[in-house]
């Protein structure tokens, strides 16, 4: 292979898993910085519960990928106090349903702290979780709290939805100097995607939109972008073009961003996995509510999961999830409403 | 076992330091009666062998970490008397900038890290401060104070097992005053030995008459030195008393006062005034000299707290996020 050949095979995009998108962004901040380690329940000789972090125990070696016993608050917490002490701790919980035993750390301290300290005490931790259904691992694997997160003042809510995302957050997320939260959306580890060969750190502060369209925005992050991209497709056949959003940043929210499309089109559809009531989709609504009233010529649709612990069975998983379906069923209500 | 008595200078030291949390919080009380000082505000009266007997043990690098009733200790580590009253009236200048009070006390630069109001919620952070210290080779300990209701927590036990699990440097300082608010604890723990509790986890434990500092240094120096010369962590039971309140809410139906004033007798400060006179170290006036100079200290943090500013409310939202344009 000549030197040109091998310089355009390296520049070439890959394909490649979102599992393996993140392994990447893991090696990568191993590497770059002697501070950064990865602490969590079999994080280590198991590979990671999701596979994740598997091979990074050989090239790392046990002080740098930690596996720690079934002690969320515990770890959780030595995460925050290790950040405290000028490292640069990743810490993989399971599940958001699990992180629920590391609570009171997350939102009593990791949150508090810099404000109660008056500013003394910044804690620069990155948590990484997996969130949402669709896997049939019904009520105590599978919901999707990021939003009760996003509540909190002092945190930093990411959802990387995209290849690109999952390879070029964490950096991003470990050079903040604040705790902030990673949500990766189980549905995505086998996903197969392009990722461009220099694909690296990303901003954390902007949503992005995925895709322009004139009639109505579809507002997504995480496990369900790939369906209100699924859903502006089906669109296009009826004639309806829909701009799809991605909130990547759930805290805090690019408003500018959801205000401006909205402007743009008039309309929109929520996507939250998400139960309705008190949601991230509930706070999206009010805010264009707040900033874009005048704009809109329909009410604001939204589209969630079922406000039930998610069933096992394989199609009650199904209709209690938001769906491609569902969304284009909102967006011709929307248009209905605003014809 | 009783301590040997200390050198003079060293003696008087100690009692300085456990008469200026007895002044200090003598005066606090006083304020919170004037409406100065509002919010939970608890007293460490009784208990100051512990923190000034600990302290001692400690050099400036390492760690501390403490509970809502920790007056005591950010005295003993060297915040001052200023920033505490100042912190206390809400003021700018106090060493939270009046955004934590009573129970949130912090300083970075003392390594002080509160000031946590979560009964047990220090534990993880001092795991994860000694973590770091391991992780980056330094000699350090990192001291976590707590009380004995920390002990019915889930964040005791996973904390306890993961610092011996790793051989952390933490030194667990557990304050036994009896009651977890008004829970005496042999209402709340099926086993009251807490030793035997952290010997479960393969931590030297060991019980320490927490009204006697010489008998509290002796050990906490003991302690501090195989946690740091790297035998993992240690465990110490200080067995105290809080005379007073557990906050100014506080009507002590769950105790009699036959029983507090029993404790009384065993008051530390009289205790060491007792000891270091026996040993012929305390001279004539030596007394008097401290508690002029205390009240001065005292009278000198109340002025300053009360010329103190407030934050302006613009301020409000600052620090919420390192980056002031954080907007949620």
């Amino acid at each position: 292979m000549s030197e040109a050949e091998r310089v355009a095979a390296a520049a070439a995009p890959r394909r490649i898993s979102y599992r393996e998108a993140l392994r990447e962004a893991l090696r990568d901040a191993l590497s770059r910085d002697e501070r950064v380690f990865l602490m969590g329940e079999d994080v280590g000789r198991y590979g990671g519960c999701f596979g994740v972090s598997r091979g990074l125990l050989e090239e790392f070696g046990p002080e740098r990928i930690r596996d720690t016993p079934l002690s969320e608050s515990a770890f959780v917490g030595a995460g925050i106090g290790a950040a405290l002490g000028g490292m640069r701790p990743i810490v993989e919980i399971m599940t958001v349903n699990f992180s629920l035993l590391a609570l009171d750390q997350i939102v009593n301290t990791a949150a508090a702290l810099l404000h109660m300290s008056g500013g003394q005490l910044a804690v620069p931790l990155v948590i990484r979780m997996t969130t949402g259904a669709g896997r049939q691992l019904a009520a105590q694997h599978s919901h999707s709290l990021e939003g009760w997160y996003a509540h909190i003042p002092g945190l930093k809510v990411l959802a990387p939805a995209t290849h690109e995302d999952a390879r070029g957050m964490l950096w991003t997320a470990l050079e903040d100097p604040d705790p902030v939260l990673l949500f990766e959306h189980g549905a995505l580890y086998n996903v197969e995607g392009e990722l461009a060969a220099d694909a690296g750190p990303v901003p954390i502060d902007r949503a992005a939109v995925r895709r322009p369209g004139r009639d109505v925005s579809l507002i997504a992050y995480g496990g369900t972008l790939a369906k209100a991209l699924a859903a502006a497709d089906a669109l296009t056949g009826e004639g309806i073009s829909a701009e799809v959003i991605d909130l990547r940043t759930l805290r805090p929210l690019d408003t500018e961003t959801i205000l401006a499309s909205v402007a743009r089109t008039h309309r929109a559809v929520v996507v939250d996995e998400g139960w309705r009531s008190g949601s991230l989709s509930a706070e999206v609504a009010a805010r264009i509510a707040e900033g874009a009233f005048y704009e809109l010529d329909a009410p604001v649709e939204r589209v969630c999961s079922a406000e039930v612990p998610m069933p096992y069975a394989k199609h009650l998983e199904e209709v209690a999830l938001p769906q491609a379906p569902r969304i284009v069923e909102a967006v011709r209500r929307a248009l209905g409403a605003g014809a | 076992m009783t301590a040997a008595p200390p050198e003079r200078d060293h003696g008087l030291h100690l009692l300085r330091e456990m008469l200026r949390i007895r002044r200090f919080e003598e005066r606090c009380a006083e304020l919170y009666g004037a409406e100065k000082i509002r919010g939970f505000l608890h007293l460490y009266i009784g208990e100051e062998a512990v923190a000034v007997g600990v302290l001692q043990a400690l050099a400036p690098e390492d760690a501390v970490v403490a509970t809502y009733r920790e007056h005591g200790h950010a005295l003993a580590r060297g915040l001052t008397a200023r920033s505490i009253m100042a912190e206390m009236f809400g003021r700018v200048e106090g060493c939270s900038r009046g955004r934590g009070g009573s129970m949130h006390l912090f300083d970075a630069a003392r390594r002080f890290y509160g000031g946590n109001a979560i009964v047990g919620g220090g534990l993880p952070l001092a795991v994860g401060l000694a973590l770091a210290d391991r992780m980056r080779g330094r000699p350090q300990v990192t001291a976590c104070f707590f009380g004995e209701g920390a002990v019915a927590e889930g964040e005791f036990h996973e904390s306890m097992n993961l610092a011996a699990l790793w051989r952390l440097p933490v030194l667990f300082c557990c304050e036994n005053n009896l009651y977890a608010m008004g829970t005496a604890l042999s209402r709340s723990e099926s086993e009251t030995d807490l030793c035997l509790k952290a010997a479960s986890y393969e931590m030297p434990a060991w019980p320490v008459d927490g009204m006697d500092v010489l008998a509290v240094e002796e050990s906490a120096r003991r302690a501090a030195l195989a946690v740091r010369t790297g035998a993992g962590p240690v465990f110490l039971e200080l067995r105290t008393y809080r005379f007073r309140a557990h906050s100014m809410y506080d009507p002590q139906l769950y105790r009699s006062k036959e029983e507090v004033e029993r404790w009384k007798q065993r008051d530390p400060l009289p205790a060491l005034e007792a000891r270091l006179a026996e040993a012929g170290l305390l001279a004539e006036g030596d007394r008097e000299a401290l508690e002029r100079e205390i009240a001065a200290e005292i009278d000198d943090a109340v002025a300053f707290a009360e010329a103190g500013q407030l934050e302006p409310v613009e301020m409000l939202e600052r620090f919420v996020l390192s980056d002031p344009r954080g907007a949620p």
